[in-house]
């Protein structure tokens, strides 16, 4: 990325929405326990490419690294992980009912 | 821009017609990303991975960072030549005797003279002093600022408002690895007369990334 | 007299802390950080191996050269030690 053509920087900032902090809080945390180091992390968002960098949010690409390292780790499954999906789907249509169980 | 296509969600909390603040996202569509964060949020604490006290804690924290550390201690190190050294020397530990829990974080501080500049990027992701000055503005993590600013660094400052002449040396800094950096600014003229609370004041987040200057006393 | 060191050009796929824009590019060590774990191990869960890692300071005119914005601004990166070779 560094050094190629670009636009102008806009002078874009947003507050930080409440998952967006957890998905934080999750990489934190989780790295610190051993799961997975800064580095891993980084690769799983590289291994996404350009495309993810152009269509899925700062956070978006986050937690989708946090979950690639978390399952390459063994400490929980894809089907864990898509079952319980499909639960808090059905809890509500909006992030305030789904995430409070 | 990366961030176009959700422009929608970022939108800053308001206020809701009853008169209270409310959170955007929580009123708004489920998508795909939040049932994941929410999913592996739940799996974890059910396995004893993590508790819902430690999250909590760790959100606090992020929310208790903000610039204005990183402004205490630039303030002090204009007031206190001592620290100003402790500073240059072992930005880590100058930090942490101020009082800042920054963790393990590895700072440098690079400090602005009269014929030399600082600026920090992060040309391979977004590394940023998270533990002293909080999560980074978007457009730090922007294409256009990480690809721009190590190339042309002189028209992404004017473009922040910043022109500087061609005799003051620019220092681009990538944080490539593991140091993260915090530019000490110069000290504005005209506020010999100020108190290290006043000078926090005028240290602003810009500053410490470089891509501004602190502002002026009046 | 300033160690004069050269990022190696090479371009390995996967996750690598070299910038690309700097991969032959030759600069003077600025300062030795002290050791830390090769991220290209790390990134995969392989054990830990320390590298000496240091910052590289390179000219605006080195990595540019005609099209830089002013020759004698200069770039720091911190580069692990393998990613190095000596330059004269």
């Amino acid at each position: 990325m560094g050094g190629q053509a670009a636009g102008a920087v806009l002078p874009e900032d947003h507050d930080y929405a409440l998952w967006e902090k957890r998905v934080d809080a999750l990489m934190v945390l989780c790295s610190s326990k051993g799961y997975f180091t800064v580095d891993g992390l980084r690769r799983a968002i590289e291994d996404m490419g350009e495309e993810a960098f152009e269509t899925m949010s700062y956070y978006e690409r986050w937690v989708a690294a946090v979950n690639q390292n978390m399952i390459e780790t063994g400490a929980y499954s894809l089907a864990e992980l898509g079952e319980r999906m499909e639960l808090i789907k059905a809890r509500g249509n909006t992030y305030g009912e789904a995430a409070d169980a | 821009m990366p961030h176009d296509h959700h422009e929608d969600d970022f939108h800053h909390s308001g206020m809701s017609p009853s008169g209270h603040p409310y959170r955007e996202d929580d009123d708004r569509p489920l998508t795909y990303w939040q049932t994941m964060e929410i999913a592996m949020r739940e799996i974890l604490i059910e396995k004893g991975i993590l508790t819902p006290a430690e999250i909590a804690r760790q959100i606090d924290e992020m929310d208790s960072r903000s610039p204005a550390n990183g402004a205490a201690v630039v303030a002090r190190a204009w007031v206190d030549p001592d620290f100003r050294h402790r500073l240059l020397n072992d930005a880590s530990e100058a930090s942490r005797e101020m009082g800042f829990d920054i963790g393990p974080l590895r700072l440098i501080a690079l400090e602005n003279t009269a014929d030399t500049h600082n600026i920090i990027v992060c040309t391979l992701c977004s590394c940023y002093p998270r533990n002293l000055l909080g999560l980074p503005p978007d457009w730090y993590k922007s294409r256009a600022y990480r690809s721009r600013v190590v190339r042309e660094p002189r028209k992404v400052l004017a473009e922040f408002g910043v022109t500087l002449p061609d005799s003051t040396t620019i220092r681009v800094h990538d944080s490539t690895a593991d140091m993260r950096y915090i530019v000490l600014p110069r000290r504005p003229d005209g506020t010999e007369s100020m108190s290290e609370t006043e000078l926090a004041a005028l240290v602003t987040r810009d500053s410490m990334i470089g891509v501004g200057l602190p502002k002026s006393p009046d | 007299m300033p160690e004069l060191v050269r990022v190696k050009s090479m371009m390995p796929p996967g996750h690598v802390r070299t910038p690309a824009y700097l991969r032959g590019k030759c600069g003077i060590i600025e300062r030795a950080l002290g050791e830390f774990a090769n991220p290209e191990r790390a990134a995969y869960r392989l054990e830990k191996e320390m590298q000496p890692l240091v910052r590289v300071r390179f000219t605006m005119a080195e990595i540019w050269g005609d099209a830089a914005e002013n020759p004698d601004d200069t770039l720091d990166a911190e580069i692990y030690a393998h990613w190095l070779e000596k330059a004269d």
